[in-house]
């Protein structure tokens, strides 16, 4: 991206090898005043901390995708790079403000540690990193590419932890990791927010008291998805699940990996058939469609279209003629950089009905 | 109970809670406030994904255009003021099915129009979609357009659909403008699905100050008579009126920003706590701190004028020298004002309100002064010494709170000065708040009244104002003028009390 006037930065940077915890810590502090002499509109971000740990040579890619979050940017982000074979740390801070700054106005600093650490680092990576984030402050951890032990090391630390289900290979591996760590911290998982505006628009298609009755109904729940996004269909399952007090059993694969899985929930009036359809023609990670049917005889379908979901709606009743209707949800896809902002902020956040979504899906995987 | 009466057991945990599928109908839709803010509004809205389900918008204004015209100028108009980039597919979607109803408000066809237009929605949802007329034209429209749409059954609901009315500002010009306007509309309407807007309550900044008090508990204690010792609320602006002579030669700073904005900053500074933050506890307690305000005497009330003066390194006109100010105006360019909350909890503790046009800064604050302390146990020799402490909470430019406490030069004597201790909200959110008009649309849909002035709120306000703005259009004296760019007149400060001073603007 080319800078223009208004996204240039003044950059403050000090790098060392072979360094220490306290050494970058003390850099950071200096990097803070000195940017703060400069200039006294600067001030130091105070959003939270974000600890992400990734391998060396995806270390760039990572800094583009956090690049592009933009305006859910936390404060500062550490940033552990993993390099086969090495035994000492080396480490880059940055502290960085905006070129230009309006007198009377405030600038916002941002700043960002890189460390690179060996493998054998990670089992103890809380005792590099605890003096490295602000104190007082919230720390999230994301971890995209895998070393589990180095999450685990900063279980005691941090309070929130980014997940994203949809990029495991095994979708219930994933889901008993994230339920795992869900225990101790709380658990932002990407494969969650992706069904979100699916959940929205479900939950405003009953709202209204005269169809309220429909969701005890509910006969079928059929969602097509990314092959690689499972797990964010079985989320929006358990949800309904968990939601609707519906008794749940394990579903049944058909057709490998990018098949799909049926199965079938007591609800306490009747059964609801699942389905969940692995969509090859799906482009991007998430859901495609998700289509409702009750035992009233409606059948409801979103699907992905243009400027929002695609919605048709029809109603079948004996005696009477049949009902069908189209209409478009409107709504931006938010893409993947979107995905990441909203889980950035969603740390700052409580969902009280993930937790239960989530049993509700293991219990689909078991 | 059957499963109709029960809570929608999917809305748990969403932070987007569902809106009943609306149409909305924008009165004045090719007008300044539509193009600037309620187009773009309803823009950003359908990005996030946030409008209703269901949604149509209808435009009705004067001049004659067809669909395609008006969705023209609609997409021109969000393309322009929106705060995000338009997605083209999802402008698109939204203006796919725009239509505009031409005609003069006083015209019963133009209803005749409409209704035909809003059937068809309702006929092709299969339901009777929600109504929400944005009364976004000049104010005298305002009982014209309740009015016929009362008269052309507009303004009842159908089986569970609501009808709301927004009506925007002023409300009123005058403690018996807003009486009347009050009749007329409530003749028609009921007051439930009345929604006035003042578009400061849906600044976050605003409600952040909902938040401030009523969710720490450190500073509840002390904001009473027992620890204040008086309040500032400024709302100074750099600017001049630019090409708006026509309106404020007529409204006037009291008008402009006193007796709706500032009395809005006044009353969530000083409401007791509500019983809940249902839209009629909040409005009750606000009412009630209005109630308790009587109209200010004359030596407590100044208004002046700005003259020629320097902004910003240019010189600039005085207010009688804009384009299209009437030679020998009267109208106050500035305003101060002194008030007392005569309750329990603030009696004898002064309330200072200042706002004007091309002052040296542009801030929106609120000032809070606390008593000294009792007794002074070091000297002050050497140092400023001891001062109050104050909190200043800032809505501009930088959103934030901080607090001046008393500090120890460094040194080996006990000399004391005063330090501040900063909270800047941009440091701790980094999110981009959503523009007021979005919060207020939303809300407005949903039915929430909470950030809408109620009837008896309006009126109450004007109560307070309305026999100052009498006395000065009976008693037009020659203003004081005060130069353009500056702190603003002298002679404001012979309404404070005691050896109190204003701050710097
Ligand atoms: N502009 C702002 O920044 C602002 C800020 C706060 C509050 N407000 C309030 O918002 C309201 C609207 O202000 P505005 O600045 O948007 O006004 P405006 O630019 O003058 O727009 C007036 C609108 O009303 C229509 N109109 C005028 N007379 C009509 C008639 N007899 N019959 C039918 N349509 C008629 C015009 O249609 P044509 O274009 O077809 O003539 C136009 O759409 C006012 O109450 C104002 O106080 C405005």
């Amino acid at each position: 991206m080319e800078a223009t006037a208004s996204s240039r930065t003044t950059d403050g940077v000090w790098r060392e090898r072979d360094t220490t915890p306290a050494a970058i810590e003390e850099a950071i502090r200096r990097l803070l005043n000195e940017a703060h002499a400069e200039n006294a509109s600067y001030v130091p971000a105070r959003v939270m901390n974000l600890v992400c740990i990734v391998d060396k040579e995806w270390s760039g890619e990572i800094a583009n995708r956090l690049r592009r979050v933009g305006r859910h940017h936390p404060s500062r982000t550490v940033v552990c790079a993993v390099e086969p074979r090495r035994t000492t740390l080396d480490a880059v801070a940055t502290v960085a403000g905006p070129a230009e700054t309006k007198p009377g106005d405030f600038a916002v600093l941002r700043e960002t540690v890189l460390v690179t650490c060996g493998p054998q680092h990670l089992a103890r990576l809380d005792t590099i990193v605890d003096p490295l984030v602000v104190t007082d402050l919230p720390t999230m951890v994301w971890s995209p590419h895998g070393h589990p032990e180095a999450v685990d090391a900063l279980r005691g630390m941090s309070q929130i932890v980014l997940l994203d289900s949809v990029s495991e290979p095994d979708v219930g591996e994933a889901l008993r990791r994230a339920a795992d760590l869900a225990g101790e911290l709380y658990v932002v998982d990407l494969a969650w927010l992706r069904s979100t505006p699916w959940r929205e628009r479900i939950a405003a298609t009953f709202d209204p008291a005269t169809v309220r009755e429909d969701l005890r109904l509910l006969s079928s729940v059929a969602i097509r998805h990314h092959p690689d996004s499972a797990a964010a269909a079985l989320l929006l399952v358990g949800w309904l699940g968990s939601r609707l007090g519906w008794e749940l059993s394990p579903l049944v694969s058909r057709g490998g990996a990018a098949g799909s899985r049926v199965g079938t929930a007591h609800a306490r009036r009747q059964d609801v058939k699942l389905t969940l359809d692995a969509d090859a023609t799906m482009s991007v990670p998430g859901l495609a469609g998700v289509a409702l049917e009750s035992a009233s005889g409606r059948a409801l379908r979103f699907d992905r279209g243009e400027g929002g979901l695609r919605a048709r709606y029809r109603h079948r009743q004996r005696g009477h003629e049949d009902v069908e209707r189209e209409w478009t949800i409107l709504g931006a896809s938010r893409g993947e950089a979107g995905i990441l902002g909203e889980g950035i902020r969603q740390a700052l956040l409580r969902d009280p009905t993930y937790g239960p979504a989530l049993e509700a899906a293991l219990v689909l995987v078991r | 109970m059957s499963a109709a009466d029960a809570e929608n057991p999917l809305v748990k945990g969403l932070e987007r809670l569902p809106v009943h599928p609306t149409v909305l109908v924008i009165f004045g839709a090719t007008g300044d406030l539509a193009k600037r803010k309620l187009l773009p509004a309803l823009y950003n809205l359908a990005h996030e994904g946030a409008l209703p389900e269901r949604f149509h918008l209808i435009g009705v204004s004067r001049r004659d255009k067809a669909n395609e015209d008006f969705a023209g100028e609609a997409d021109k108009a969000i393309r322009s003021f929106s705060r995000r980039e338009p997605d083209d597919k999802v402008l698109s979607a939204l203006l796919a099915e725009v239509k505009y109803v031409p005609g003069t408000f006083d015209d019963p066809a133009v209803y005749t129009a409409l209704k035909t237009e809003l059937d068809a929605f309702d006929a092709a949802a299969g339901q009777p979609l929600n109504r929400a007329f944005y009364l976004s034209t000049a104010p005298e429209f305002f009982p014209v357009i309740v009015e016929a749409l009362g008269t052309a059954g507009l303004t009842e609901s159908a089986g569970q659909s609501e009808v709301r009315v927004i009506i925007e500002k002023p409300f009123g010009t005058t403690l018996a403008e807003a009486q009347d306007l009050n009749a007329r509309v409530l003749s028609v309407l009921d007051e439930s699905q009345v929604f006035r807007i003042d578009h400061y309550l849906g600044k976050e900044t605003v409600q952040n100050m909902l938040a401030f008090r009523f969710a720490n508990s450190m500073f509840e204690p002390l904001f009473n008579r027992n620890y204040i010792d008086n309040v500032q609320i400024t709302a100074a602006e750099d600017i001049g009126i630019g090409t708006r002579a026509g309106y404020y030669d007529h409204a006037g700073a009291l008008r402009d920003l006193v007796q709706n904005h500032m009395l809005q900053l006044l009353t969530l500074l000083c409401m007791e706590p509500p019983v809940d933050f249902s839209a009629d506890e909040v409005r009750s307690e606000k009412v009630k701190v209005l109630h308790s305000i009587r109209p200010p005497h004359r030596d407590e009330v100044f208004r002046a004028q700005y003259g020629p003066g320097t902004a910003a390194g240019e010189d600039v006109a005085g207010y009688l020298q804009e384009d299209g100010v009437p030679a020998g105006s009267h109208t106050e360019t500035y305003a101060a004002l002194r008030l007392h909350v005569e309750n329990w909890r603030w009696a004898g503790v002064p309330f200072y309100l200042r706002t004007g046009k091309r002052l040296a800064r542009k801030v929106t604050e609120i000032a809070v002064t606390f008593k000294p302390v009792p007794h002074l146990a070091f000297g002050e020799e050497g140092s400023v010494g001891v001062r109050p402490n104050q909190l200043i909470l800032t809505m501009q430019p930088n959103e934030g709170v901080s607090l001046s406490l008393g500090a120890k030069i460094p040194g080996n004597r006990m000399r004391i000065r005063p330090v501040n201790m900063e909270f800047l909200y941009g440091t701790a959110f980094m999110s981009q708040s959503p523009e007021a008009y979005e919060r207020l649309i939303m809300d407005a849909m949903r039915g929430d009244a909470t950030l809408f002035t109620r009837n008896d709120e309006v009126e109450a306000q004007w109560r307070i104002c309305d026999p100052v703005v009498r006395r000065w259009e009976d008693e037009p004296e020659q203003l004081v003028q005060y130069p353009a760019g500056s702190q603003g007149p002298p002679e404001a400060s012979e309404l404070l009390l005691g050896d109190h001073v204003w701050r710097a603007i």
